[in-house]
């Protein structure tokens, strides 16, 4: 299968640094949830600043009928939006496979739910700002990592070709043929990383690392880390990286290289924007799967619940 | 009879102290405080206090330890956080005297003892809060309970007879030859209520009513109880209880740790959840969620330190 039109699915601040580099290899177009974006983006194109500097062309619609004929979708809404999302996409994208992009478990049985599509896995370490409807600022330049779903996958040749694809539009890129490993290492480095930031309103700061004094944050981080490994173990899945080893990388080196870095991860951004975060699909998907293999989470499930909890302080 | 009190930390639960023993015939009442508003008021025209209680106490103040004499008893009511400095300070006042927390959590007994030579365990449940200077209001009574702390205790006579001094004064006091059940009881309730209102932002009664946080309560609650076994404290009444009774009757009340937080002050979490963790330890004992929690409170204090661009 040769992948010559892309489907972009949300233009929020991961769905145009898609778009936006993919257009410069291949037609894209991009669906978006308001009216006044797509129209903004036919008028205006997109411009994508940071790591990477460009202006594309692209067509764009608030309809999902009439952008039928693509060889793939890019699903990058947030996982909180997914349901809805997917619901929107159902008989559509007849000839084409879905890629999924969402932190944490479950897009793909979300997806699934709407349609046959072959399924394509997908966790992201890029991030960025979005500026405005038609500009986003590229912050972190770290890879997409993705891999045949497991339950209904294309070829395993399709997403290393998606995987040249992206290169060339100038994002990181790595195909593997199970992403599984991959991506429990990063569900488990987030549930503990954006639970703590989402509860202590600190960004991902090196006292996340630090093991020094009893009551340092590091000794949580760990303890959260190794239920997630306990769960990870029972559902036969070895990881790619080790999450705690994710965590003290991403404190020293400071990812961007400026020591004054911090990155605030989506959860605190939500929490902070009074938002409803990913927390169901990260910490509630690891106490899930704990459940469901007998494996005990009661730090992840303590976190999830308070989480939870915070979000309706602000309703 | 002849006594002589000083109440070290003279903000709202001091105050109640220090007023109701002054108006009891022979006793000589002195208050070391550092809100000099909050002293002269108190120098001008005495202590008030309103509410569950309306009396005005002679209290005399003072922001310097060396204008105190020297006291049969001390009554420590300073925030936790601040006991040692409070001591430190004051702790030649005391050279012959006895000396009572009366404050949240476990450990300030011990940093009493670093200072003075005989040393009294105290919990009490009346709570108010500074109106303005030199007034209080009482907003609930309460007992309060007393007795020796070892290893360097008072006199059980002399803790009988402060405990009568504030009874007289109409602060309900029992003296007892072991206070750890009343002081682990509250302890566990705090430990367990405050951090889960100070990450989640609720009001007691609107975290409790949620299942899944009155889950984590009584895991937290569990822990403390485990702990408290393992040092042979008998607790006075069960904890889980007090959250029940509490989500009825205090079901608005925002736990003070979460008043902390939201006017950015240390919180006394080191001697909550921080205390039952070190014990646990002692005890062998593991304590993961208080330890989580305890953590977490750190974390979000240490967030008010980056002085981030928001």
């Amino acid at each position: 299968m040769a992948i010559e039109r892309v489907c972009v699915v949300g233009a929020g601040a991961i769905g145009s640094l898609y778009a936006g580099h993919l257009a410069r290899v291949l037609d894209v177009t991009v669906l978006t949830r308001r009216r006044e974006q797509a129209a903004a983006l036919n008028e205006a194109g997109l411009q994508v600043s940071g790591k990477s500097d460009l202006r594309a062309r692209l067509t764009a619609s608030h309809e999902p009928h009439g952008i039928d004929d693509v060889d793939l979708a890019i699903v990058a809404c947030k996982a909180v939006d997914l349901p809805q999302t997917a619901a929107r996409l159902e008989g559509g994208f007849r000839r084409a496979a879905v890629m999924t992009v969402q932190n944490g478990l479950g897009a793909e049985e979300v997806v699934r739910r709407h349609g046959e599509w072959p399924l394509i896995s997908a966790v992201t370490f890029m991030s960025g700002t979005r500026r405005s409807d038609t500009h986003v600022e590229y912050e972190l330049d770290t890879a997409t990592w993705m891999g045949p779903y497991m339950g209904g996958g294309p070829p395993y040749e399709t997403v290393q070709e998606l995987e040249g694809l992206l290169i060339e539009g100038g994002l990181e890129a790595e195909a593997m043929p199970d992403l599984r490993p991959a991506q429990w290492s990063k569900l488990i480095f987030n549930a503990a990383v954006n639970g703590v930031a989402a509860l202590t309103d600190l960004p991902h700061v090196r006292a996340f690392a630090e093991e020094d004094e009893f009551a340092d944050l590091g000794h949580l981080l760990r303890g959260l880390i190794d239920e997630g490994k306990a769960v990870a173990a029972a559902a036969g899945i070895e990881l790619h990286d080790d999450p705690w080893e994710m965590n003290v990388r991403a404190v020293t080196h400071g990812e961007t290289l400026r020591s004054d870095y911090a990155h605030i991860p989506s959860m605190l951004a939500d929490v902070r924007g009074r938002r409803p975060t990913e927390v169901d699909y990260i910490s509630g998907a690891l106490a899930r799967e704990g459940e469901r293999l007998g494996v005990p989470t009661p730090l992840n499930t303590a976190m999830y619940r308070l989480i939870k909890a915070k979000e309706s302080s602000w309703r | 009879m002849a006594m002589s009190v000083c109440v070290v930390g003279c903000g709202a639960i001091g105050s109640l102290f220090a007023a109701h023993l002054g108006r009891v015939d022979g006793v000589e009442v002195w208050a070391y405080e550092l809100q000099r508003e909050h002293v002269d008021a108190i120098n001008a025209g005495g202590l008030r206090i309103s509410g569950a209680s309306e009396l005005v106490g002679r209290v005399r103040a003072t922001t310097d330890p060396e204008e105190i004499p020297s006291c049969q008893y001390g009554i420590v009511a300073t925030k936790s956080m601040h006991t040692e400095a409070a001591i430190a300070a004051t702790a030649g006042v005391f050279a012959d005297g006895a000396v009572c927390s009366v404050q949240n959590g476990v450990g300030n007994e011990e940093l009493l003892a670093g200072h003075v030579a005989r040393v009294i365990r105290g919990t009490t449940f009346p709570a108010g809060h500074i109106v303005e200077p030199g007034h209080v209001e009482q907003d609930t009574g309460g007992k309060t309970w007393i007795g020796p702390f070892e290893p360097k205790p008072a006199a059980m006579d002399e803790v009988e007879r402060l405990a009568a001094a504030l009874s007289d004064g109409g602060m309900e006091t029992v003296a007892m030859p072991d206070a750890r059940g009343a002081q682990w009881t509250k302890l566990i309730f705090n430990a367990a209520t405050n951090p889960v209102g100070a990450l989640t932002r609720l009001p007691h009664g609107w975290a409790c009513e949620r299942e899944d946080i009155r889950e984590v309560v009584r895991g937290l609650v569990a822990e403390g109880r485990a702990v408290a076994d393992a040092l042979g404290v008998e607790l006075d009444s069960d904890p889980d209880e007090l959250v029940d009774h509490a989500t009825q009757v205090a079901h608005d009340h925002k736990a003070s740790m979460l008043q902390d937080v939201e006017a950015r002050r240390a919180t006394e979490v080191d001697f909550l959840n921080g205390g039952i963790s070190r014990f646990g330890r002692e005890q062998g004992i593991a304590t993961p969620l208080n330890d989580a929690m305890w953590a977490l409170v750190k974390g979000l204090e240490h967030s008010w330190t980056r002085g981030e661009q928001r």
